[in-house]
């Protein structure tokens, strides 16, 4: 570290607000970054697969596992029965999650046992030759099932609350009633689930999990295994992508890898197969909007209803923040001034659907955009026009109160929307697209502009904190490590930069370490789009410490004023003297002042009351809008993104790179959402759709032509958040809806832009092709 | 006979007498050689996190190509010179240009499928110095990516070939001629190589007579070329398949002769080797061939294999019959020649006796008069299987009445199944929009097809009928479907 300094440096590397380089690339481009999979493994380790049910419903009459036991390598074959603690890894406290069936199977694909041997081949081939009797019971797959065997829910509901909507829906000239289906998404990481658990000492186990919340993964091994937290460490360097499909859904994997690690007295990995993995996890939930929405002549909206109802499988797991999301965003970026919003979680016997990027918020929004869509074609009006006239107001307008009684106080919506509007040329465009259309009989275009406003923190309150652990070696490097997780998102990157800034030295001093629950107790999952609101804050609080008590060790020794101390770039000016910071280090280390500090943060000012639908459950909205233009093919459906234009907010963006590559990235994976990305379950309750070849997500080919995508520079957060950026995970998401709606319009034109298409997501070339085909009928 | 294949991995040559003939090359990197950079993203050759290179002597050439090391099996190696992207950057640590654009252009995020990535950009900056948009896209069809959205990694393709350094910089281009002897010198042996492992055989047979004798002593082998289908049945299905009788190696199978009656293609012909012929000679079908897996498939799997494992919704079989393409069956005894509509005879059955393998396929040119055309619709565009693939062959006479049509549909039918009612009522009418409109109701007499996960029966048969008018109006000069790009002129 002690290098010899030329000339002093004006600037560290990588301080924040620059576009630095992820801090792995050069390990990702060259496989040398290690995931699971790849960790050497000790001599002896063994492997795990998952024997799982063959049925949708059905009781477990009998389990006979001897030819199991019997096959080629295996060790051992777990039950329920061996389960030492509790038999639940249910993240809400339920109770409604077994690890392992017991007595009954609630979804095609439930894990009922487990089998360990030498080798992973061994262990899945094993899996194959259980012989299980089932008493089939009734089951249903999907919404409509679900309402018509009695609607069951897994949790509670929901209902936000705000004017007399009942009264005041009756009354405006216009009114229109409807319902669309909005489809799942499977979050196709690219790095299956995995679990590598090592057995220790007494009741000790050290599990690498490929998780975003290492501290649930501890605690529900703990409560699988009837031990301590204490006993149980987690550690998670980097996913292979998570999009919230391991915020949970890690759990199974880790506990069964740390209860035959223990029971067998030997490591244990479990990677199952990707079609598994498809079959046997959570997913984006399905909804059903049904809306009804009242309005003037001018498409002004006055009142609104609307039913949320969610397909989320056999448990609960996360379906409840996840519907109560859906309802927090219905009003997309608009003010309803009667409103009333009801959640309806369902059970069904599939999969039990989880979080996913926007966590019920896109399905939220994309409800609301349908209702001004409706309104458009109601009144005869470009769909732009109306969100403009429903935009929420400035503070004052009386038209900034959402349907949870929080108000909007930091809307810049429609300043982004008319940026946009006019550097993407939108008018002109869409003129020119109307005339396409007349002159075009087979190939119709269609263009539209969404805005996103996306509420960040998370609803369940104490969620919002955080903690991080900094070192200063006596050689001047520095350690870092917080509760964040890294799922290829840029947090680390984006910390250490904090970290960086805070002592003003080059982020090469800075090492990134591995997220492990021994090192930073009880933190949250990295999710809800807040782990750099959060760890930043916290690693900044741990540096700012440190940093405080470097300032007084060096007022004491050089005996100046603390304003006379000054971090400059690697090097701290003390009164007239400037010296290299390891010096300082070192001397204050001789001086035996701490060098370590823990960091914690809070987010202020956020409140939630459930019951009573009032509160101020987030901390500040996250802003965007796209405008995307589409060609489709009205033969067979097929259809093509032509150009998609963005402009996002990301307040005072922290890293450029790393926040343009989460709006493009967001943007795609949404577009595959709405477009190509069909779950499809049969008859069975089998989920056919379980692997890529059956599941298609957006390829290269798929993103739009022209990609023109902006963060809005003039941007800040109008709370002090770190260096006064926003969240960017899950917003851009939803931006992709424009692309939904783009299709819609140029479906639209078969009926002369008179009928809205109520094109269901996702959008299929089948579904584009019927749309047609019911235009053409009318 | 020998017990050992060998092949070059990297900078070591490998002889490797101890492998199970459904041993992935994927398990072998990983597993056995602790090279862990190549990933394992979905064990069946659709997201390419698995991408490697394979480098092998075509008619006295060295080219290298992108496949799945997942669905590749050990067996299929030798005298091939596998490179994984542990070989890239030089020892030194300096990255390897492509690698340096991805860094550069924030090409990484998750950074799992990274490494397919690298290797499919790597694949196409030996092959290609200047790629356009298209070509990288095309490149790239066979690598899935969850986090980016893919702009940076074509940004990536984009600066690298726009800064090539100089050769030396690349492993492969400065040992090229080393390899190339060393391969020469693996493959000049024509000796059969038998290998058992656990009581299962894999046999690499030295020639095509020898492939047939193997054949006529284990008519139950499975014959593998590509593997891109069968590699499937030991990730997925976990079969084992005792013996297996590769082939991707045999040259003979690998000809292409085109003359006036046709395009002759050997059953071991790379859907990849068949485009570049495809281009010139039948450019209707290149349409097809470059939606067809991704670029790692179309450079393993084969035209032989697509037909020899009786898909009804392989790829190539409806445009061939249409077309009017024949095989040629292969056994000790003697070859047969038979259409080959006639080869598919129900699900899962063909035409092909105990101990007879698929030789050749000889594909017709069209009439220069005729109209051809071919049309696969899937969920989404690129790397997708069918939902149905419809190829319509049609001859006017000079009043502009039907002299000839074949219309051929994958996806519709338990096989790949010509729509003879529809061709009935076209045949000797005039083709005008009354006569085709009245005739594509007929569908509904060809073909009654299922709903699946691919798509509804309902949308496929109004999807059918609604091929039949496009291609009506591309023989009245309206072409109209969405071109991704501008085509350049060829």
């Amino acid at each position: 570290m002690d290098k010899p300094v030329t000339s002093p440096k004006t600037t560290i590397n990588g301080p924040m607000h620059t576009a630095l380089k992820h801090d792995s690339a050069h390990k990702h481009v060259t496989g040398t970054a290690e995931y699971i999979d790849d960790i050497a493994e000790p001599a002896g380790t063994l492997h795990g697969a998952l024997g799982l049910s063959d049925r949708a419903h059905a009781e477990l009459v009998s389990v006979d596992l001897e030819a199991v036991k019997n096959a080629p390598g295996v060790i051992a074959v777990l039950t329920a029965d061996d389960v030492p603690g509790f038999n639940d890894i249910a993240s809400t406290g339920q109770h409604d999650e077994p690890l392992l069936a017991v007595g009954e199977v609630r979804f095609h694909g439930q894990p009922i046992f487990a089998v360990i041997a030498e080798t992973r081949d061994q262990a899945r081939r094993a899996a194959k030759l259980a012989k299980i009797d089932y008493r089939d019971l009734p089951h249903w797959s999907d919404i409509e099932g679900a309402l018509e065997n009695g609607g069951k829910l897994v949790t509670q509901p929901m209902t936000l609350l705000r004017g007399d909507p009942e009264t005041e829906i009756e009354k405006p000239p216009l009114r229109v009633q409807g319902s669309m289906q909005i489809g799942g998404q499977e979050h196709f990481y690219l790095e299956s689930q995995i679990a590598f658990a090592m057995p220790g000492e007494d009741e000790d186990v050290l599990v690498w999990s490929s998780t975003q919340h290492p501290s649930e993964v501890q605690h529900m091994v703990a409560h699988v295994l009837g031990i301590a937290n204490h006993a149980v460490e987690v550690k998670t360097r980097r996913m292979g992508g998570g999009f919230g499909g391991k915020e949970t859904q890690g759990n199974l994997f880790a506990c069964l890898a740390a209860l035959a690690a223990k029971q067998l007295k030997r490591p244990v990995k479990f990677r199952p197969d990707r079609d598994e993995d498809m079959v046997v996890t959570g997913k984006r939930h399905d909804f059903k909007v049904d809306y009804d929405v009242a309005f003037d002549e001018d498409g002004r909206i006055h009142a609104v209803d609307a039913t949320y109802t969610a397909r989320c499988g056999w448990s609960a797991d996360l379906s409840g923040p996840v519907t109560d999301r859906a309802l927090f965003h219905a009003d997309s970026s608009y003010f309803y001034p009667h409103v009333r919003l009801t959640s309806k979680p369902l059970m069904t016997h599939t999969t039990s659907n989880t979080a996913f990027r926007g966590f019920g918020g896109p399905q939220g929004l994309l409800g609301g955009e349908r209702m001004i869509e409706e309104i458009a074609y109601a009144v005869g009006k470009d769909p732009l026009d109306i969100r403009k006239l429903n935009f929420y107001g400035q503070p004052g307008s009386g038209r900034t109160t959402t349907p949870y009684h929080q108000e909007v106080e930091d809307n810049i919506i429609l300043r982004l929307v008319e940026e946009l509007e006019t550097s993407s040329d939108y008018r002109a465009r869409r003129q020119a697209i109307v005339e396409f259309n007349e002159a075009s009989p087979v190939i119709r275009k269609g263009i539209a502009l969404t805005p996103v406003k996306f509420g960040i923190s998370f609803t369940m309150t104490a969620y919002n904190q955080a903690g991080a652990l900094v070192h200063i070696y006596q050689d001047g490097s520095i350690h870092l490590n917080h509760g964040g997780t890294e799922m290829g998102q840029g947090l680390y990157t984006k910390v250490a930069q904090v970290v960086a800034d805070a002592f003003n030295v080059d982020i090469e001093r800075v090492k990134i370490t591995a997220t492990t629950t021994g090192k930073v107790p009880n933190t949250s999952a990295t999710a809800a789009s807040s782990g750099s609101d959060l760890n930043g804050m916290a690693a900044y609080d741990a540096a700012r410490q440190i940093r405080d008590r470097l300032v007084d060790f060096a007022c004491r020794q050089w005996k100046e004023e603390k304003d006379d101390v000054e971090f400059l770039p690697n090097r701290v000016r003390i009164g007239t003297e400037v010296v290299p910071f390891d010096t300082l280090v070192r001397a204050a280390y001789y001086d035996r002042v701490q060098l370590s500090a823990a960091g914690f943060y809070k987010t202020p000012k956020i409140h939630w009351d459930r019951a009573a639908g009032r509160g101020h459950p987030f901390y500040y909205f996250a802003y965007g809008a796209a405008v995307s233009e589409v060609s489709i093919d009205t033969l067979t459906g097929e259809y093509m993104v032509d150009r998609t234009d963005i402009l996002h907010d990301v307040g005072k963006s922290l890293n450029p790179a790393i926040d343009i590559g989460q709006v493009e990235g967001a943007f795609v994976q949404g577009m595959g959402w709405l477009t190509t990305e069909e779950l499809w379950w049969d008859d069975r309750g089998r989920l056919r759709t379980h692997a890529p070849s059956t599941y298609k997500i957006p390829l290269a080919s798929d993103r739009p032509r022209i990609f023109n995508v902006k963060l809005a520079e003039w941007a800040e957060n109008a709370e002090p958040t770190i260096g006064r950026s926003k969240a960017v995970g899950e917003p851009p998401f939803m931006l992709a809806i424009s692309v939904l709606e783009a299709i819609s319009m140029a479906v639209a034109s078969i009926a002369d832009y008179a009928v809205c298409p109520k094109l269901d997501a996702p959008a299929t070339p089948e579904r584009v092709l019927m749309a047609v085909e019911r235009l053409k009928a009318m | 006979m020998n017990s050992a294949i060998r092949f070059i991995l990297n900078a070591e040559e490998v002889v490797l007498s101890d492998f199970s003939p459904t041993e992935t090359l994927l398990d072998y990197l990983r597993l056995r050689r602790r090279l862990t950079g190549t990933k394992e993203g979905c064990a069946e050759g659709d997201c390419g996190a698995c991408t490697v290179l394979v480098g092998r002597l075509v008619e006295g050439r060295l080219i290298y190509e992108t496949i799945n090391a997942c669905i590749r099996f050990v067996g299929s190696l030798h005298a091939t010179h596998v490179v994984t992207v542990e070989h890239l950057a030089a020892k030194d640590g300096t990255l390897h240009p492509v690698q340096q654009a991805m860094v550069d252009c924030h090409g990484s995020q998750c950074g799992f499928c990274t490494p397919g990535f690298v290797m499919s950009l790597y694949g196409l900056w030996l092959s290609n110095a200047e790629p356009d948009r298209s070509e990288i896209e095309l490149a790239l069809q066979g690598n899935l990516c969850r986090c980016t959205g893919y702009e940076p990694i074509v940004k990536a393709a984009e600066l690298v070939s726009q800064t090539r350094p100089s050769a030396l910089f690349d492993p492969l281009e400065r040992d090229r001629a080393e390899i190339m002897a060393k391969l020469w010198a693996l493959k000049s042996s024509s000796e059969t190589i038998v290998i058992e492992k656990d009581g299962a055989r894999s046999i690499i047979p030295g020639s095509v007579e020898a492939l047939a004798g193997a054949l006529a002593q284990t008519p139950q082998a499975t014959i593998v070329a590509g593997a891109t289908d069968v590699g499937l049945w030991v990730t997925k299905q976990m079969r084992r398949l005792d013996p297996v009788i590769f082939i991707n190696h045999l040259v003979e199978l690998q000809q292409t002769e085109v003359d006036e009656d046709g395009i002759t293609f050997g059953a071991g012909v790379t859907y990849a080797q068949a485009f570049e012929i495809l281009l010139m000679e039948i450019p209707a079908l290149s349409d097809l061939i470059d939606r067809i897996g991704g670029a790692q498939v179309r450079n393993a799997g084969t035209i032989g294999g697509n037909i020899a494992n009786g898909s009804p919704i392989g790829d190539t079989p409806p445009p061939l019959i249409a077309l009017g393409a024949s095989v040629t069956l292969r056994s000790l005894d003697g070859t047969r020649t038979l259409p080959l509509e006639d080869f598919f005879i129900a699900y899962g059955k063909q035409d092909r006796l105990p101990g007879e393998f698929l030789e050749k396929i000889l594909v017709p040119k069209p009439h220069e008069d005729a109209f051809f055309s071919v049309h696969k619709i899937s969920k989404r565009r690129d790397e997708d299987i069918s939902a149905l693939c419809g190829a319509f062959y049609l001859m006017l006479d000079s009043a502009g009445h039907v002299a000839e049509i074949r219309i051929a549909f994958g996806g519709m039918a338990a096989t790949p199944k010509r729509a003879r009612a529809v061709e009935a009522m076209l045949l000797g009418q005039p083709w005008r929009w009354g006569t085709v409109s009245q005739a594509s109701l007929a569908f509904d007499e060809d073909y009654q097809p299922l709903t699946d996960w691919r798509a509804s029966a309902e949308y496929r048969s109004l999807t059918a009928k609604n091929l039949l008018t496009r291609f009506f109006l591309e023989t009245a000069g309206a072409p109209v479907h969405l071109q991704r790009f501008e085509m350049e002129e060829v």
